[in-house]
């Protein structure tokens, strides 16, 4: 009854770790994850210390998979047991960040596994709430999710005194309601408190003062979905799928010029090059890759040579000045207008940016002009360097990372790819009437 | 004001899924579930909220203000969503954009003189690994083609 998310089969080449029960006959339905290793990581934590827990997750070297990449072990160590206050588990199930579509794949085939998660990470720092904040165009995801929840209640995997463990939690999915930028952790904390979803100053960090002021673990869906395997194989085990300072598997999005585009659980590590031409079956229609965003819109780009000699893991792609990002990876083949490219994701950015910060808000809306401009063929070399300046202001003034975020891919596609910008150059003239639309303040 | 009896009952549990005095919080998946049986943010929905949550009717216009799936007017009976964003847009998504408003004679936002179909050019809906994409209503339908979105519309025409 729902679009099926997945090929029947699985490439030969996946490391298939949270995807182990996506192709099971009723994969979502409590009794087919129990009867699958469901729970098990769960009822090993209950009988762990908080540290015991914490220190397996750091052995697992994951990190988080939002796309910042930070280490989740380390993350929930910062989280202040002692405090009086209550401590609180978010789940970011705010996927939005363009080419990523993966935290779907996981919540339509295997909620329990993101319960399991959160179950573990409660019993870590001693909380016995938690939400599942999940965008609002993602509704049949709330259901399935609120539908997974009720099971867990119901056989006493939520709730009170947890098949005998004593320990007690409390879950609930809350929608979003349409806003890129809650995806952001401290937007999506106000957002969650009834709030415009902006950004709060940091520190203090969520750890410390998150969900109404209280301390907080929050994490992506796809972080909280890894960490029963990690329980359960043992956390030395799960590093070992990846590669040196970054363990297990990431789900990788395939989308754009691809003939075999998908969802696919690949080990840290995996070579660009296999994922594009043995996972995707090659660019479409044989043609050559220009270039490719290696996890969502908001890293910055590569040229299909520089893509090619690459890894999908945090520090290649660091090393190439990019990001492994959210595993959201868009592909262009040779035939691609990259000033087309530029503008459609600024115009992005410039739509969702929430306008706290003068940066990103004025920042935006000019970038989105001048590329405007520059795609109609009535921009001027002074838009092309002036695109790189405004850019270049926007980075580290803001907040939160959307102004990042804006002006990183937009900076790589013009300095890698002028040459397409200035052969759009003078290619039109315009009357006066026609340039004032194109440069109107309303945007 | 009053809601069918499975939102009242959807709302009588929701604050206790919050914390105590902070049942503000209750605000955006209160609108957006009521806005599933009222079709817009209403007036009268907006001072209906602010009145249960105990809050200022100036705090829950702060709220619509900022989300994009608040809707500040009637749309149609079906509301088509159309994804242009990157991912789509290497799969031609901005050329189904082109055909439906052409088709419809509408734009971004606007709703048909019957009422039946309102339009939407939305950002990334997360179906990027199935582009082109689209939404109708809440319902994803994945890999969409020209002849696919004609008959799409063809047949809520003639619903």
């Amino acid at each position: 009854m729902y679009p099926s998310l997945l090929h029947e089969t699985p490439h030969p080449d996946e490391q298939i770790v949270l995807g182990k029960r996506f192709r099971l006959p009723d994969s979502r339905r409590i009794d087919t994850y129990l009867a699958s290793e469901g729970y098990q990581g769960f009822l090993k934590a209950a009988q762990m210390t908080p540290e015991q827990i914490i220190d397996e997750v750091k052995a697992s070297n994951l990190r988080g998979r939002g796309g910042a990449g930070f280490p989740t072990g380390l993350k929930w160590s910062f989280v202040p047991r002692q405090s009086p206050k209550p401590k609180y588990i978010v789940v970011n199930g705010d996927e939005s960040e363009p080419g990523t579509c993966k935290d779907r794949v996981l919540i339509q085939y295997d909620p329990h596994q993101l319960i399991e998660g959160i179950l573990i990470a409660g019993r870590s720092v001693d909380a016995h709430r938690g939400w599942i904040y999940i965008r609002g165009e993602y509704r049949y995801l709330i259901d399935i999710m609120d539908e997974a929840i009720a099971e867990a209640y119901a056989r006493g995997w939520l709730g009170k005194n947890i098949q005998g463990t004593g320990f007690d939690f409390e879950l609930s999915t809350h929608t979003g309601a349409g806003a890129y930028e809650c995806g952001e952790e401290s937007a999506l904390l106000e957002s969650l408190e009834g709030k415009r979803g902006v950004p709060r100053i940091r520190p203090p960090f969520p750890a410390v003062s998150g969900a109404f002021q209280c301390p907080t673990i929050l994490n992506n869906v796809e972080t909280f979905a890894a960490v029963p395997s990690i329980l359960r194989m043992g956390g030395q085990a799960w590093a070992a799928l990846g590669i040196p300072k970054a363990g297990g598997t990431k789900l990788t999005c395939l989308t754009g010029h691809v003939n075999r585009m998908g969802v696919y659980e690949l080990a840290l590590g995996y070579p660009v090059r296999k994922m594009i031409e043995d996972i995707g079956g090659g660019i479409r229609g044989g043609k050559k890759l220009k270039a490719m965003i290696p996890g969502g819109s908001s890293c910055p780009i590569l040229t299909g040579e520089e893509a090619w000699e690459l890894n999908m893991d945090y520090d290649s792609m660091a090393k190439a000045k990019t990001m492994l990002g959210s595993g959201g990876v868009v592909l262009m083949d040779e035939d691609t207008d990259m000033v087309k490219a530029a503008l459609r994701i600024i115009r992005f950015y410039q739509h969702e940016s929430c306008g706290w910060c003068i940066p990103c808000r004025e920042g935006t809306m000019w970038l989105k002009k001048l590329l405007t401009r520059l795609d109609e063929g009535v921009g001027t070399v002074k838009d092309i360097d002036l695109v790189g300046d405004l850019a270049d202001n926007m980075l580290g003034r803001t907040f939160c990372p959307l102004g990042d975020a804006a002006a990183m891919p937009t900076m790589s596609i013009v300095r890698k790819f002028r040459h397409e910008f200035e052969a759009k150059l003078g290619r039109k003239t315009v009357s006066m009437a026609g340039l004032s639309q194109l440069v109107s303040i309303t945007g | 004001m009053t809601f069918s009896p499975e939102l009242e009952k959807r709302f009588a549990e929701m604050a206790a899924k919050y914390p105590e005095g902070r049942q503000k919080a209750c605000l955006i998946p209160m609108l957006m579930y009521a806005q599933d049986e009222v079709g817009h943010m209403t007036e009268e929905l907006k001072e209906e909220v602010a009145k249960r949550l105990n809050i200022s009717v100036l705090e829950v216009n702060e709220v619509v203000g900022y989300y994009t799936m608040m809707r500040k007017k009637r749309m149609g009976k079906t509301h088509l969503q159309i994804c242009t964003n990157i991912s789509c847009l290497l799969w031609d998504g901005d050329q189904l954009w082109e055909r439906a408003c052409q088709k419809l004679g509408i734009g971004h936002n606007e709703v048909t003189a019957d009422g039946k179909i309102s339009l939407e050019e939305v950002e990334c809906i997360g179906a990027c690994s199935w582009a082109p994409a689209i939404q109708v209503n809440y319902d994803f339908q994945h890999h969409v083609t020209p002849e696919q979105l004609d008959k799409l519309i063809d047949d809520l025409r003639n619903a």
